[in-house]
This record gives structure tokens, sequence and C-alpha cells, in this order.
């Protein structure tokens, strides 16, 4: 069997722009064995990462994310660092870089890693000898988001090759649409883009040459084997870009009128938090085909799988 | 079906006869009223419960489980081995609590796989007694472990290895000694 022979190859996630389509199926066969752990009746921890170092480096908030890496290194038995961005020397005017080095001078195993620039985690895995795995940089990526999401997809229908996949919100800011991108087009998922022509950029076409954009959302319902709602982030700006949240409502907002277009066991996904009544109703998210908490529950199975795999690399580090 | 390396030690037949005494050792070493499961260690210890378990319902009529144990997260020696191989799922569908285990594996050699299956197994539940059936006991122990039954003692050089193959995983039944006494 391939599968018996096949080993993780990459030392770093930065994003899913590397992974190849056999890199994510090991993630997610993975994360399937990771899924069996978290459901045991009695023991959900493995010795598997025992004597690790994980530092978990936050420099924007986020609670989701950071519970569930960290629930998903404890289910490991590593040993977790939380490193706040507001209590560290950052606020003292250090550099990333002298942060970097700083870590590095205490020799972690692996670091996890929020930050608002692209590519700070490029920068960092070029000063540091631990693996790095993003959680999320500004408008750029964020593979485990998509990994999850992709989990949550097979675990439904099987497979991901050929499904449908509408997402619908502000795209022009979503680091999850951009690694949702990569992985569903890599694995062969037919994409379409939803959302007011201000908040659809035009030159993601030239990444994504196979994805449809469009504004009409009512016409593409019916196709679709899921719909991924996004947040409507006012924090990062998305309200300059919109006329009002009310025409917002009116023509993007998955409500039940909405539902009765697509098909009856059309998967509901969104990456939280939600705010009800805004992109998405409450009849919605709390109705039969919301697989909304299942996405959570996946999240720590999956980034189980990838600090698992990031931690036992072989030969040279693939950038 | 490539041809099998080294020296012959069980063709089929012989394999096949090892695992019919074997599961009648289990059943002697069993009480009437004792609840049992078998749960074979990946790849090779779970075809190898299946075929044990197949033998005992026959033999005795009494029900024989069987459940799957993958130890790769319990090792002690992940970061010596080239690269992380993927782990496939435990399934264990079934109680431990007040049962008897019969932990099966193909070959017992230093013992580390099955420290690492008990650790494994002990996560998911408390069963009465846990027992250990192998094939082939070839000797070479690193830790304080022996088997409760065995099929076959091999005399074995250090270098040399013990492979058992089979049909679900290899193509073909036997068993083989590889490199040099």
């Amino acid at each position: 069997m391939v599968a018996e022979r096949y080993t993780f190859p990459h030392k770093h996630l930065l994003g899913i722009e590397p992974l190849s389509p056999r890199d994510i199926t090991a993630i997610l066969d993975q994360a399937r064995s990771f899924e069996e752990v978290c459901e045991r009746p009695e023991i959900k921890i493995v010795p598997a990462l025992r004597k690790r170092l994980i530092v978990n480096l936050f420099f924007e908030n986020s609670t989701r994310t950071r519970n569930s890496f960290e629930i998903a290194q404890k289910r490991l038995s590593a040993e977790i660092i939380n490193f706040d961005a507001d209590t560290s020397s950052l606020s003292k005017g250090e550099t990333l870089v002298d942060t970097a080095m700083n870590l590095q001078a205490m020799h972690p195993d692996l670091i996890v890693m929020r930050h608002s620039a692209p590519g700070a985690h490029a920068l960092l895995a070029r000063h540091m000898q631990a693996s790095i795995v993003n959680a999320g940089d500004g408008a750029h990526e964020h593979p485990t988001q998509a990994l999850l999401d992709a989990y949550t997809l097979r675990k439904k229908f099987g497979r991901l090759d050929g499904l449908k996949i509408a997402i619908v919100g502000d795209i022009r800011h979503s680091r999850v649409v951009r690694s949702n991108l990569w992985l569903l087009t890599k694995m062969g998922a037919k994409v379409t883009l939803v959302g007011p022509p201000t908040l659809l950029p035009q030159d993601m076409k030239a990444t994504w040459p196979g994805v449809d954009f469009t504004s009409d959302f009512d016409a593409v319902i019916p196709e679709q084997d899921a719909i991924m709602i996004l947040r409507i982030q006012f924090e990062r700006g998305t309200g300059s870009f919109i006329p009002g949240q009310g025409e917002y409502v009116r023509f993007f907002q998955l409500n039940a009128g909405r539902m009765k277009l697509a098909k009856k066991d059309v998967a509901v996904l969104h990456p939280g938090p939600i705010n009800r009544g805004v992109e998405i109703t409450s009849d919605v998210v709390d109705g039969p085909n919301n697989l909304i908490l299942d996405q959570v529950t996946n999240g720590v199975p999956v980034r189980m799988a990838v600090m698992y795999l990031l931690s036992n690399p072989h030969g040279e580090a693939v950038p | 079906m490539p041809a099998a390396p080294g020296q012959c030690q069980l063709d089929a037949a012989q394999m096949a006869e090892a695992i019919e005494r074997l599961a009648l050792d289990i059943l002697r070493g069993l009480r009437p009223d004792e609840t049992f499961v078998l749960v074979g260690i990946r790849s090779r210890g779970l075809p190898l419960a299946e075929r044990l378990a197949l033998a005992l319902r026959e033999t005795s009529g009494r029900p024989a489980p069987v459940g799957a144990l993958d130890i790769t997260l319990y090792r002690d020696d992940l970061t010596e081995k080239a690269g992380t191989p993927i782990v496939r799922p435990t399934e264990i569908p079934f109680t431990l609590r007040d049962r008897t285990v019969i932990l099966v594996d193909d070959v017992l050699f230093t013992g580390r796989t099955i420290r690492a299956a008990l650790d494994a197994l002990l996560d998911h539940g408390r069963p009465n007694r846990v027992a250990l059936a192998v094939l082939i006991d070839r000797g070479g122990r690193e830790l304080p472990i022996q088997a409760d039954f065995t099929g076959r003692l091999l005399e074995v050089g250090d270098d040399q290895r013990v492979s058992v193959r089979i049909q679900e995983v290899d193509g073909e039944d036997g068993v083989f000694i590889e490199g040099r006494a």
C-alpha cells in the first residue's frame, strides 16, 4: 500500500498553498485517528508529544483558535507555554525577530503563532529551529481552519472531489477564504465566491482561475452541496466597503427563505464567531443543516494531526 | 506477488496449524466463566486476532469479539524512526471493564511494542486481566515481558529478522527468517 510508505515532508505549516493533495489527505487521515482519541469513553489523552515544548504566540486576540490548539496540545501530552503579546516585551518595542531569537534561545520544539502581518511566520521560520504553525496571519492564510472545514466536509460527504461549495461574505478581508480556496481547489472541489462587488477582489481570479465570482447569492444556492458563511468583520473595516448592514442582510444573509432554495441536505458552515441576525439567522444556526459545532469539535483532532506530523520531520526542512 | 526473501520456517499449512494450536492453548488457559475479548496490534496482530477468534468461536461456541490497537502514539522510539507514519484508528467497540483481554501480536522480540500496547490498552479501560498471545517468540527481550500463549519458539541470531507474512496484509501466509545467523 502506498499510504504505508508516505511520510509527511514539511517542517512548518505556514499555509495550505505549499501542501500537495497527498499532504492534505495525510493530515485528514491522521486527524481521523485523533478523533477516535477525542471520543474515547475514558482517557482522551495520548503520550505522542510527551516531553515536547510548544509555545503559543498570539499577537492578535483569538480565544477559540487558541483554546482549540491548547486542548489539542494537552491531548497530545505536550508541555505548553502561552505567550501573550500584551504582556510581552513587544509592548516595550522589541521586534518580531528579536522575540523569535529570544524564544529560540530557550529551544522550544514547536511554535503556534497568530500575527496580523502576512508572512510573519515565514520570517519567524528563518530564525528558528522550531516548527512553526500558522494560526492566522492577517488576510493571508489560516491553514488549520481550512483543514478542519475540509475534515468536516469530508466526514459528511465522504469526499471533497466534485463537491460544490459557496463561500459567502467578506471575501476581501478573509484569510479563511484564501486557505479554503487553496485547499478546496487542490482537492477538486468547485468553489463559488459570493459577496457584494466591493468585497470580491477581481485580482483573486488570476490566482484561482477555476473559481466563480458572483453577487447573486440566490441564483447559485440551489446547486451547492455546502454553504460557508463568513462573519462580517466590522473590526477589520468591512463596514466601509458596504452601504450598510440592512442591505447586506437583504442580499447575503443566510435565512429560512434562502434555505428553501438550497438542497435538502446542504451543509452550512461558519468559522465563527457568529453574528446571529446579521450574516446568518438563528433558525439556520440552530437548524438541522448546520455543521458549525462539528467544525469546532473537529478543530481539535485536526490540530493534533498537524502538530503531531510536524513534530517528527525527517531529512531536510522544507521551507 | 513478490517472492518472500529469507528462509522459510513455517509454510502456510504449518502456520494455520500453529494458529489452531494457539487457539486451543488460549481456551485451556481461560476459565469457563471468563468473558474474554481479543485485541490485535496493528498491522499483523489484527488479522491474526481475527483468525484466532474464528477458531475460538468454532471450537468453544463462545463469542470472541475482536478489537484493533494502533500503538504508534505510545511508542518510546518515535524520534528514532525516519518520518512520521500516519496512525490508523484504534477500534475497540466494546467495554474492557470486567473482561479478560487476549492481546495478540505476530512476533515477540524486545517487548517494547507490548509495553506500548499495554499503555494504550489501559487508556481504553480497566480489564480484569490481560494475557499475551503471540505466533512467534524469537527471544531478545529488553523489557521484563513474556507471552502467556506462544505459537512457536524460534532460535534467532541478534542480527536476524523474523518476518511473519499474512494473507490479509502481505498476500501470503508464512514465517521467514531474514539475514545471517
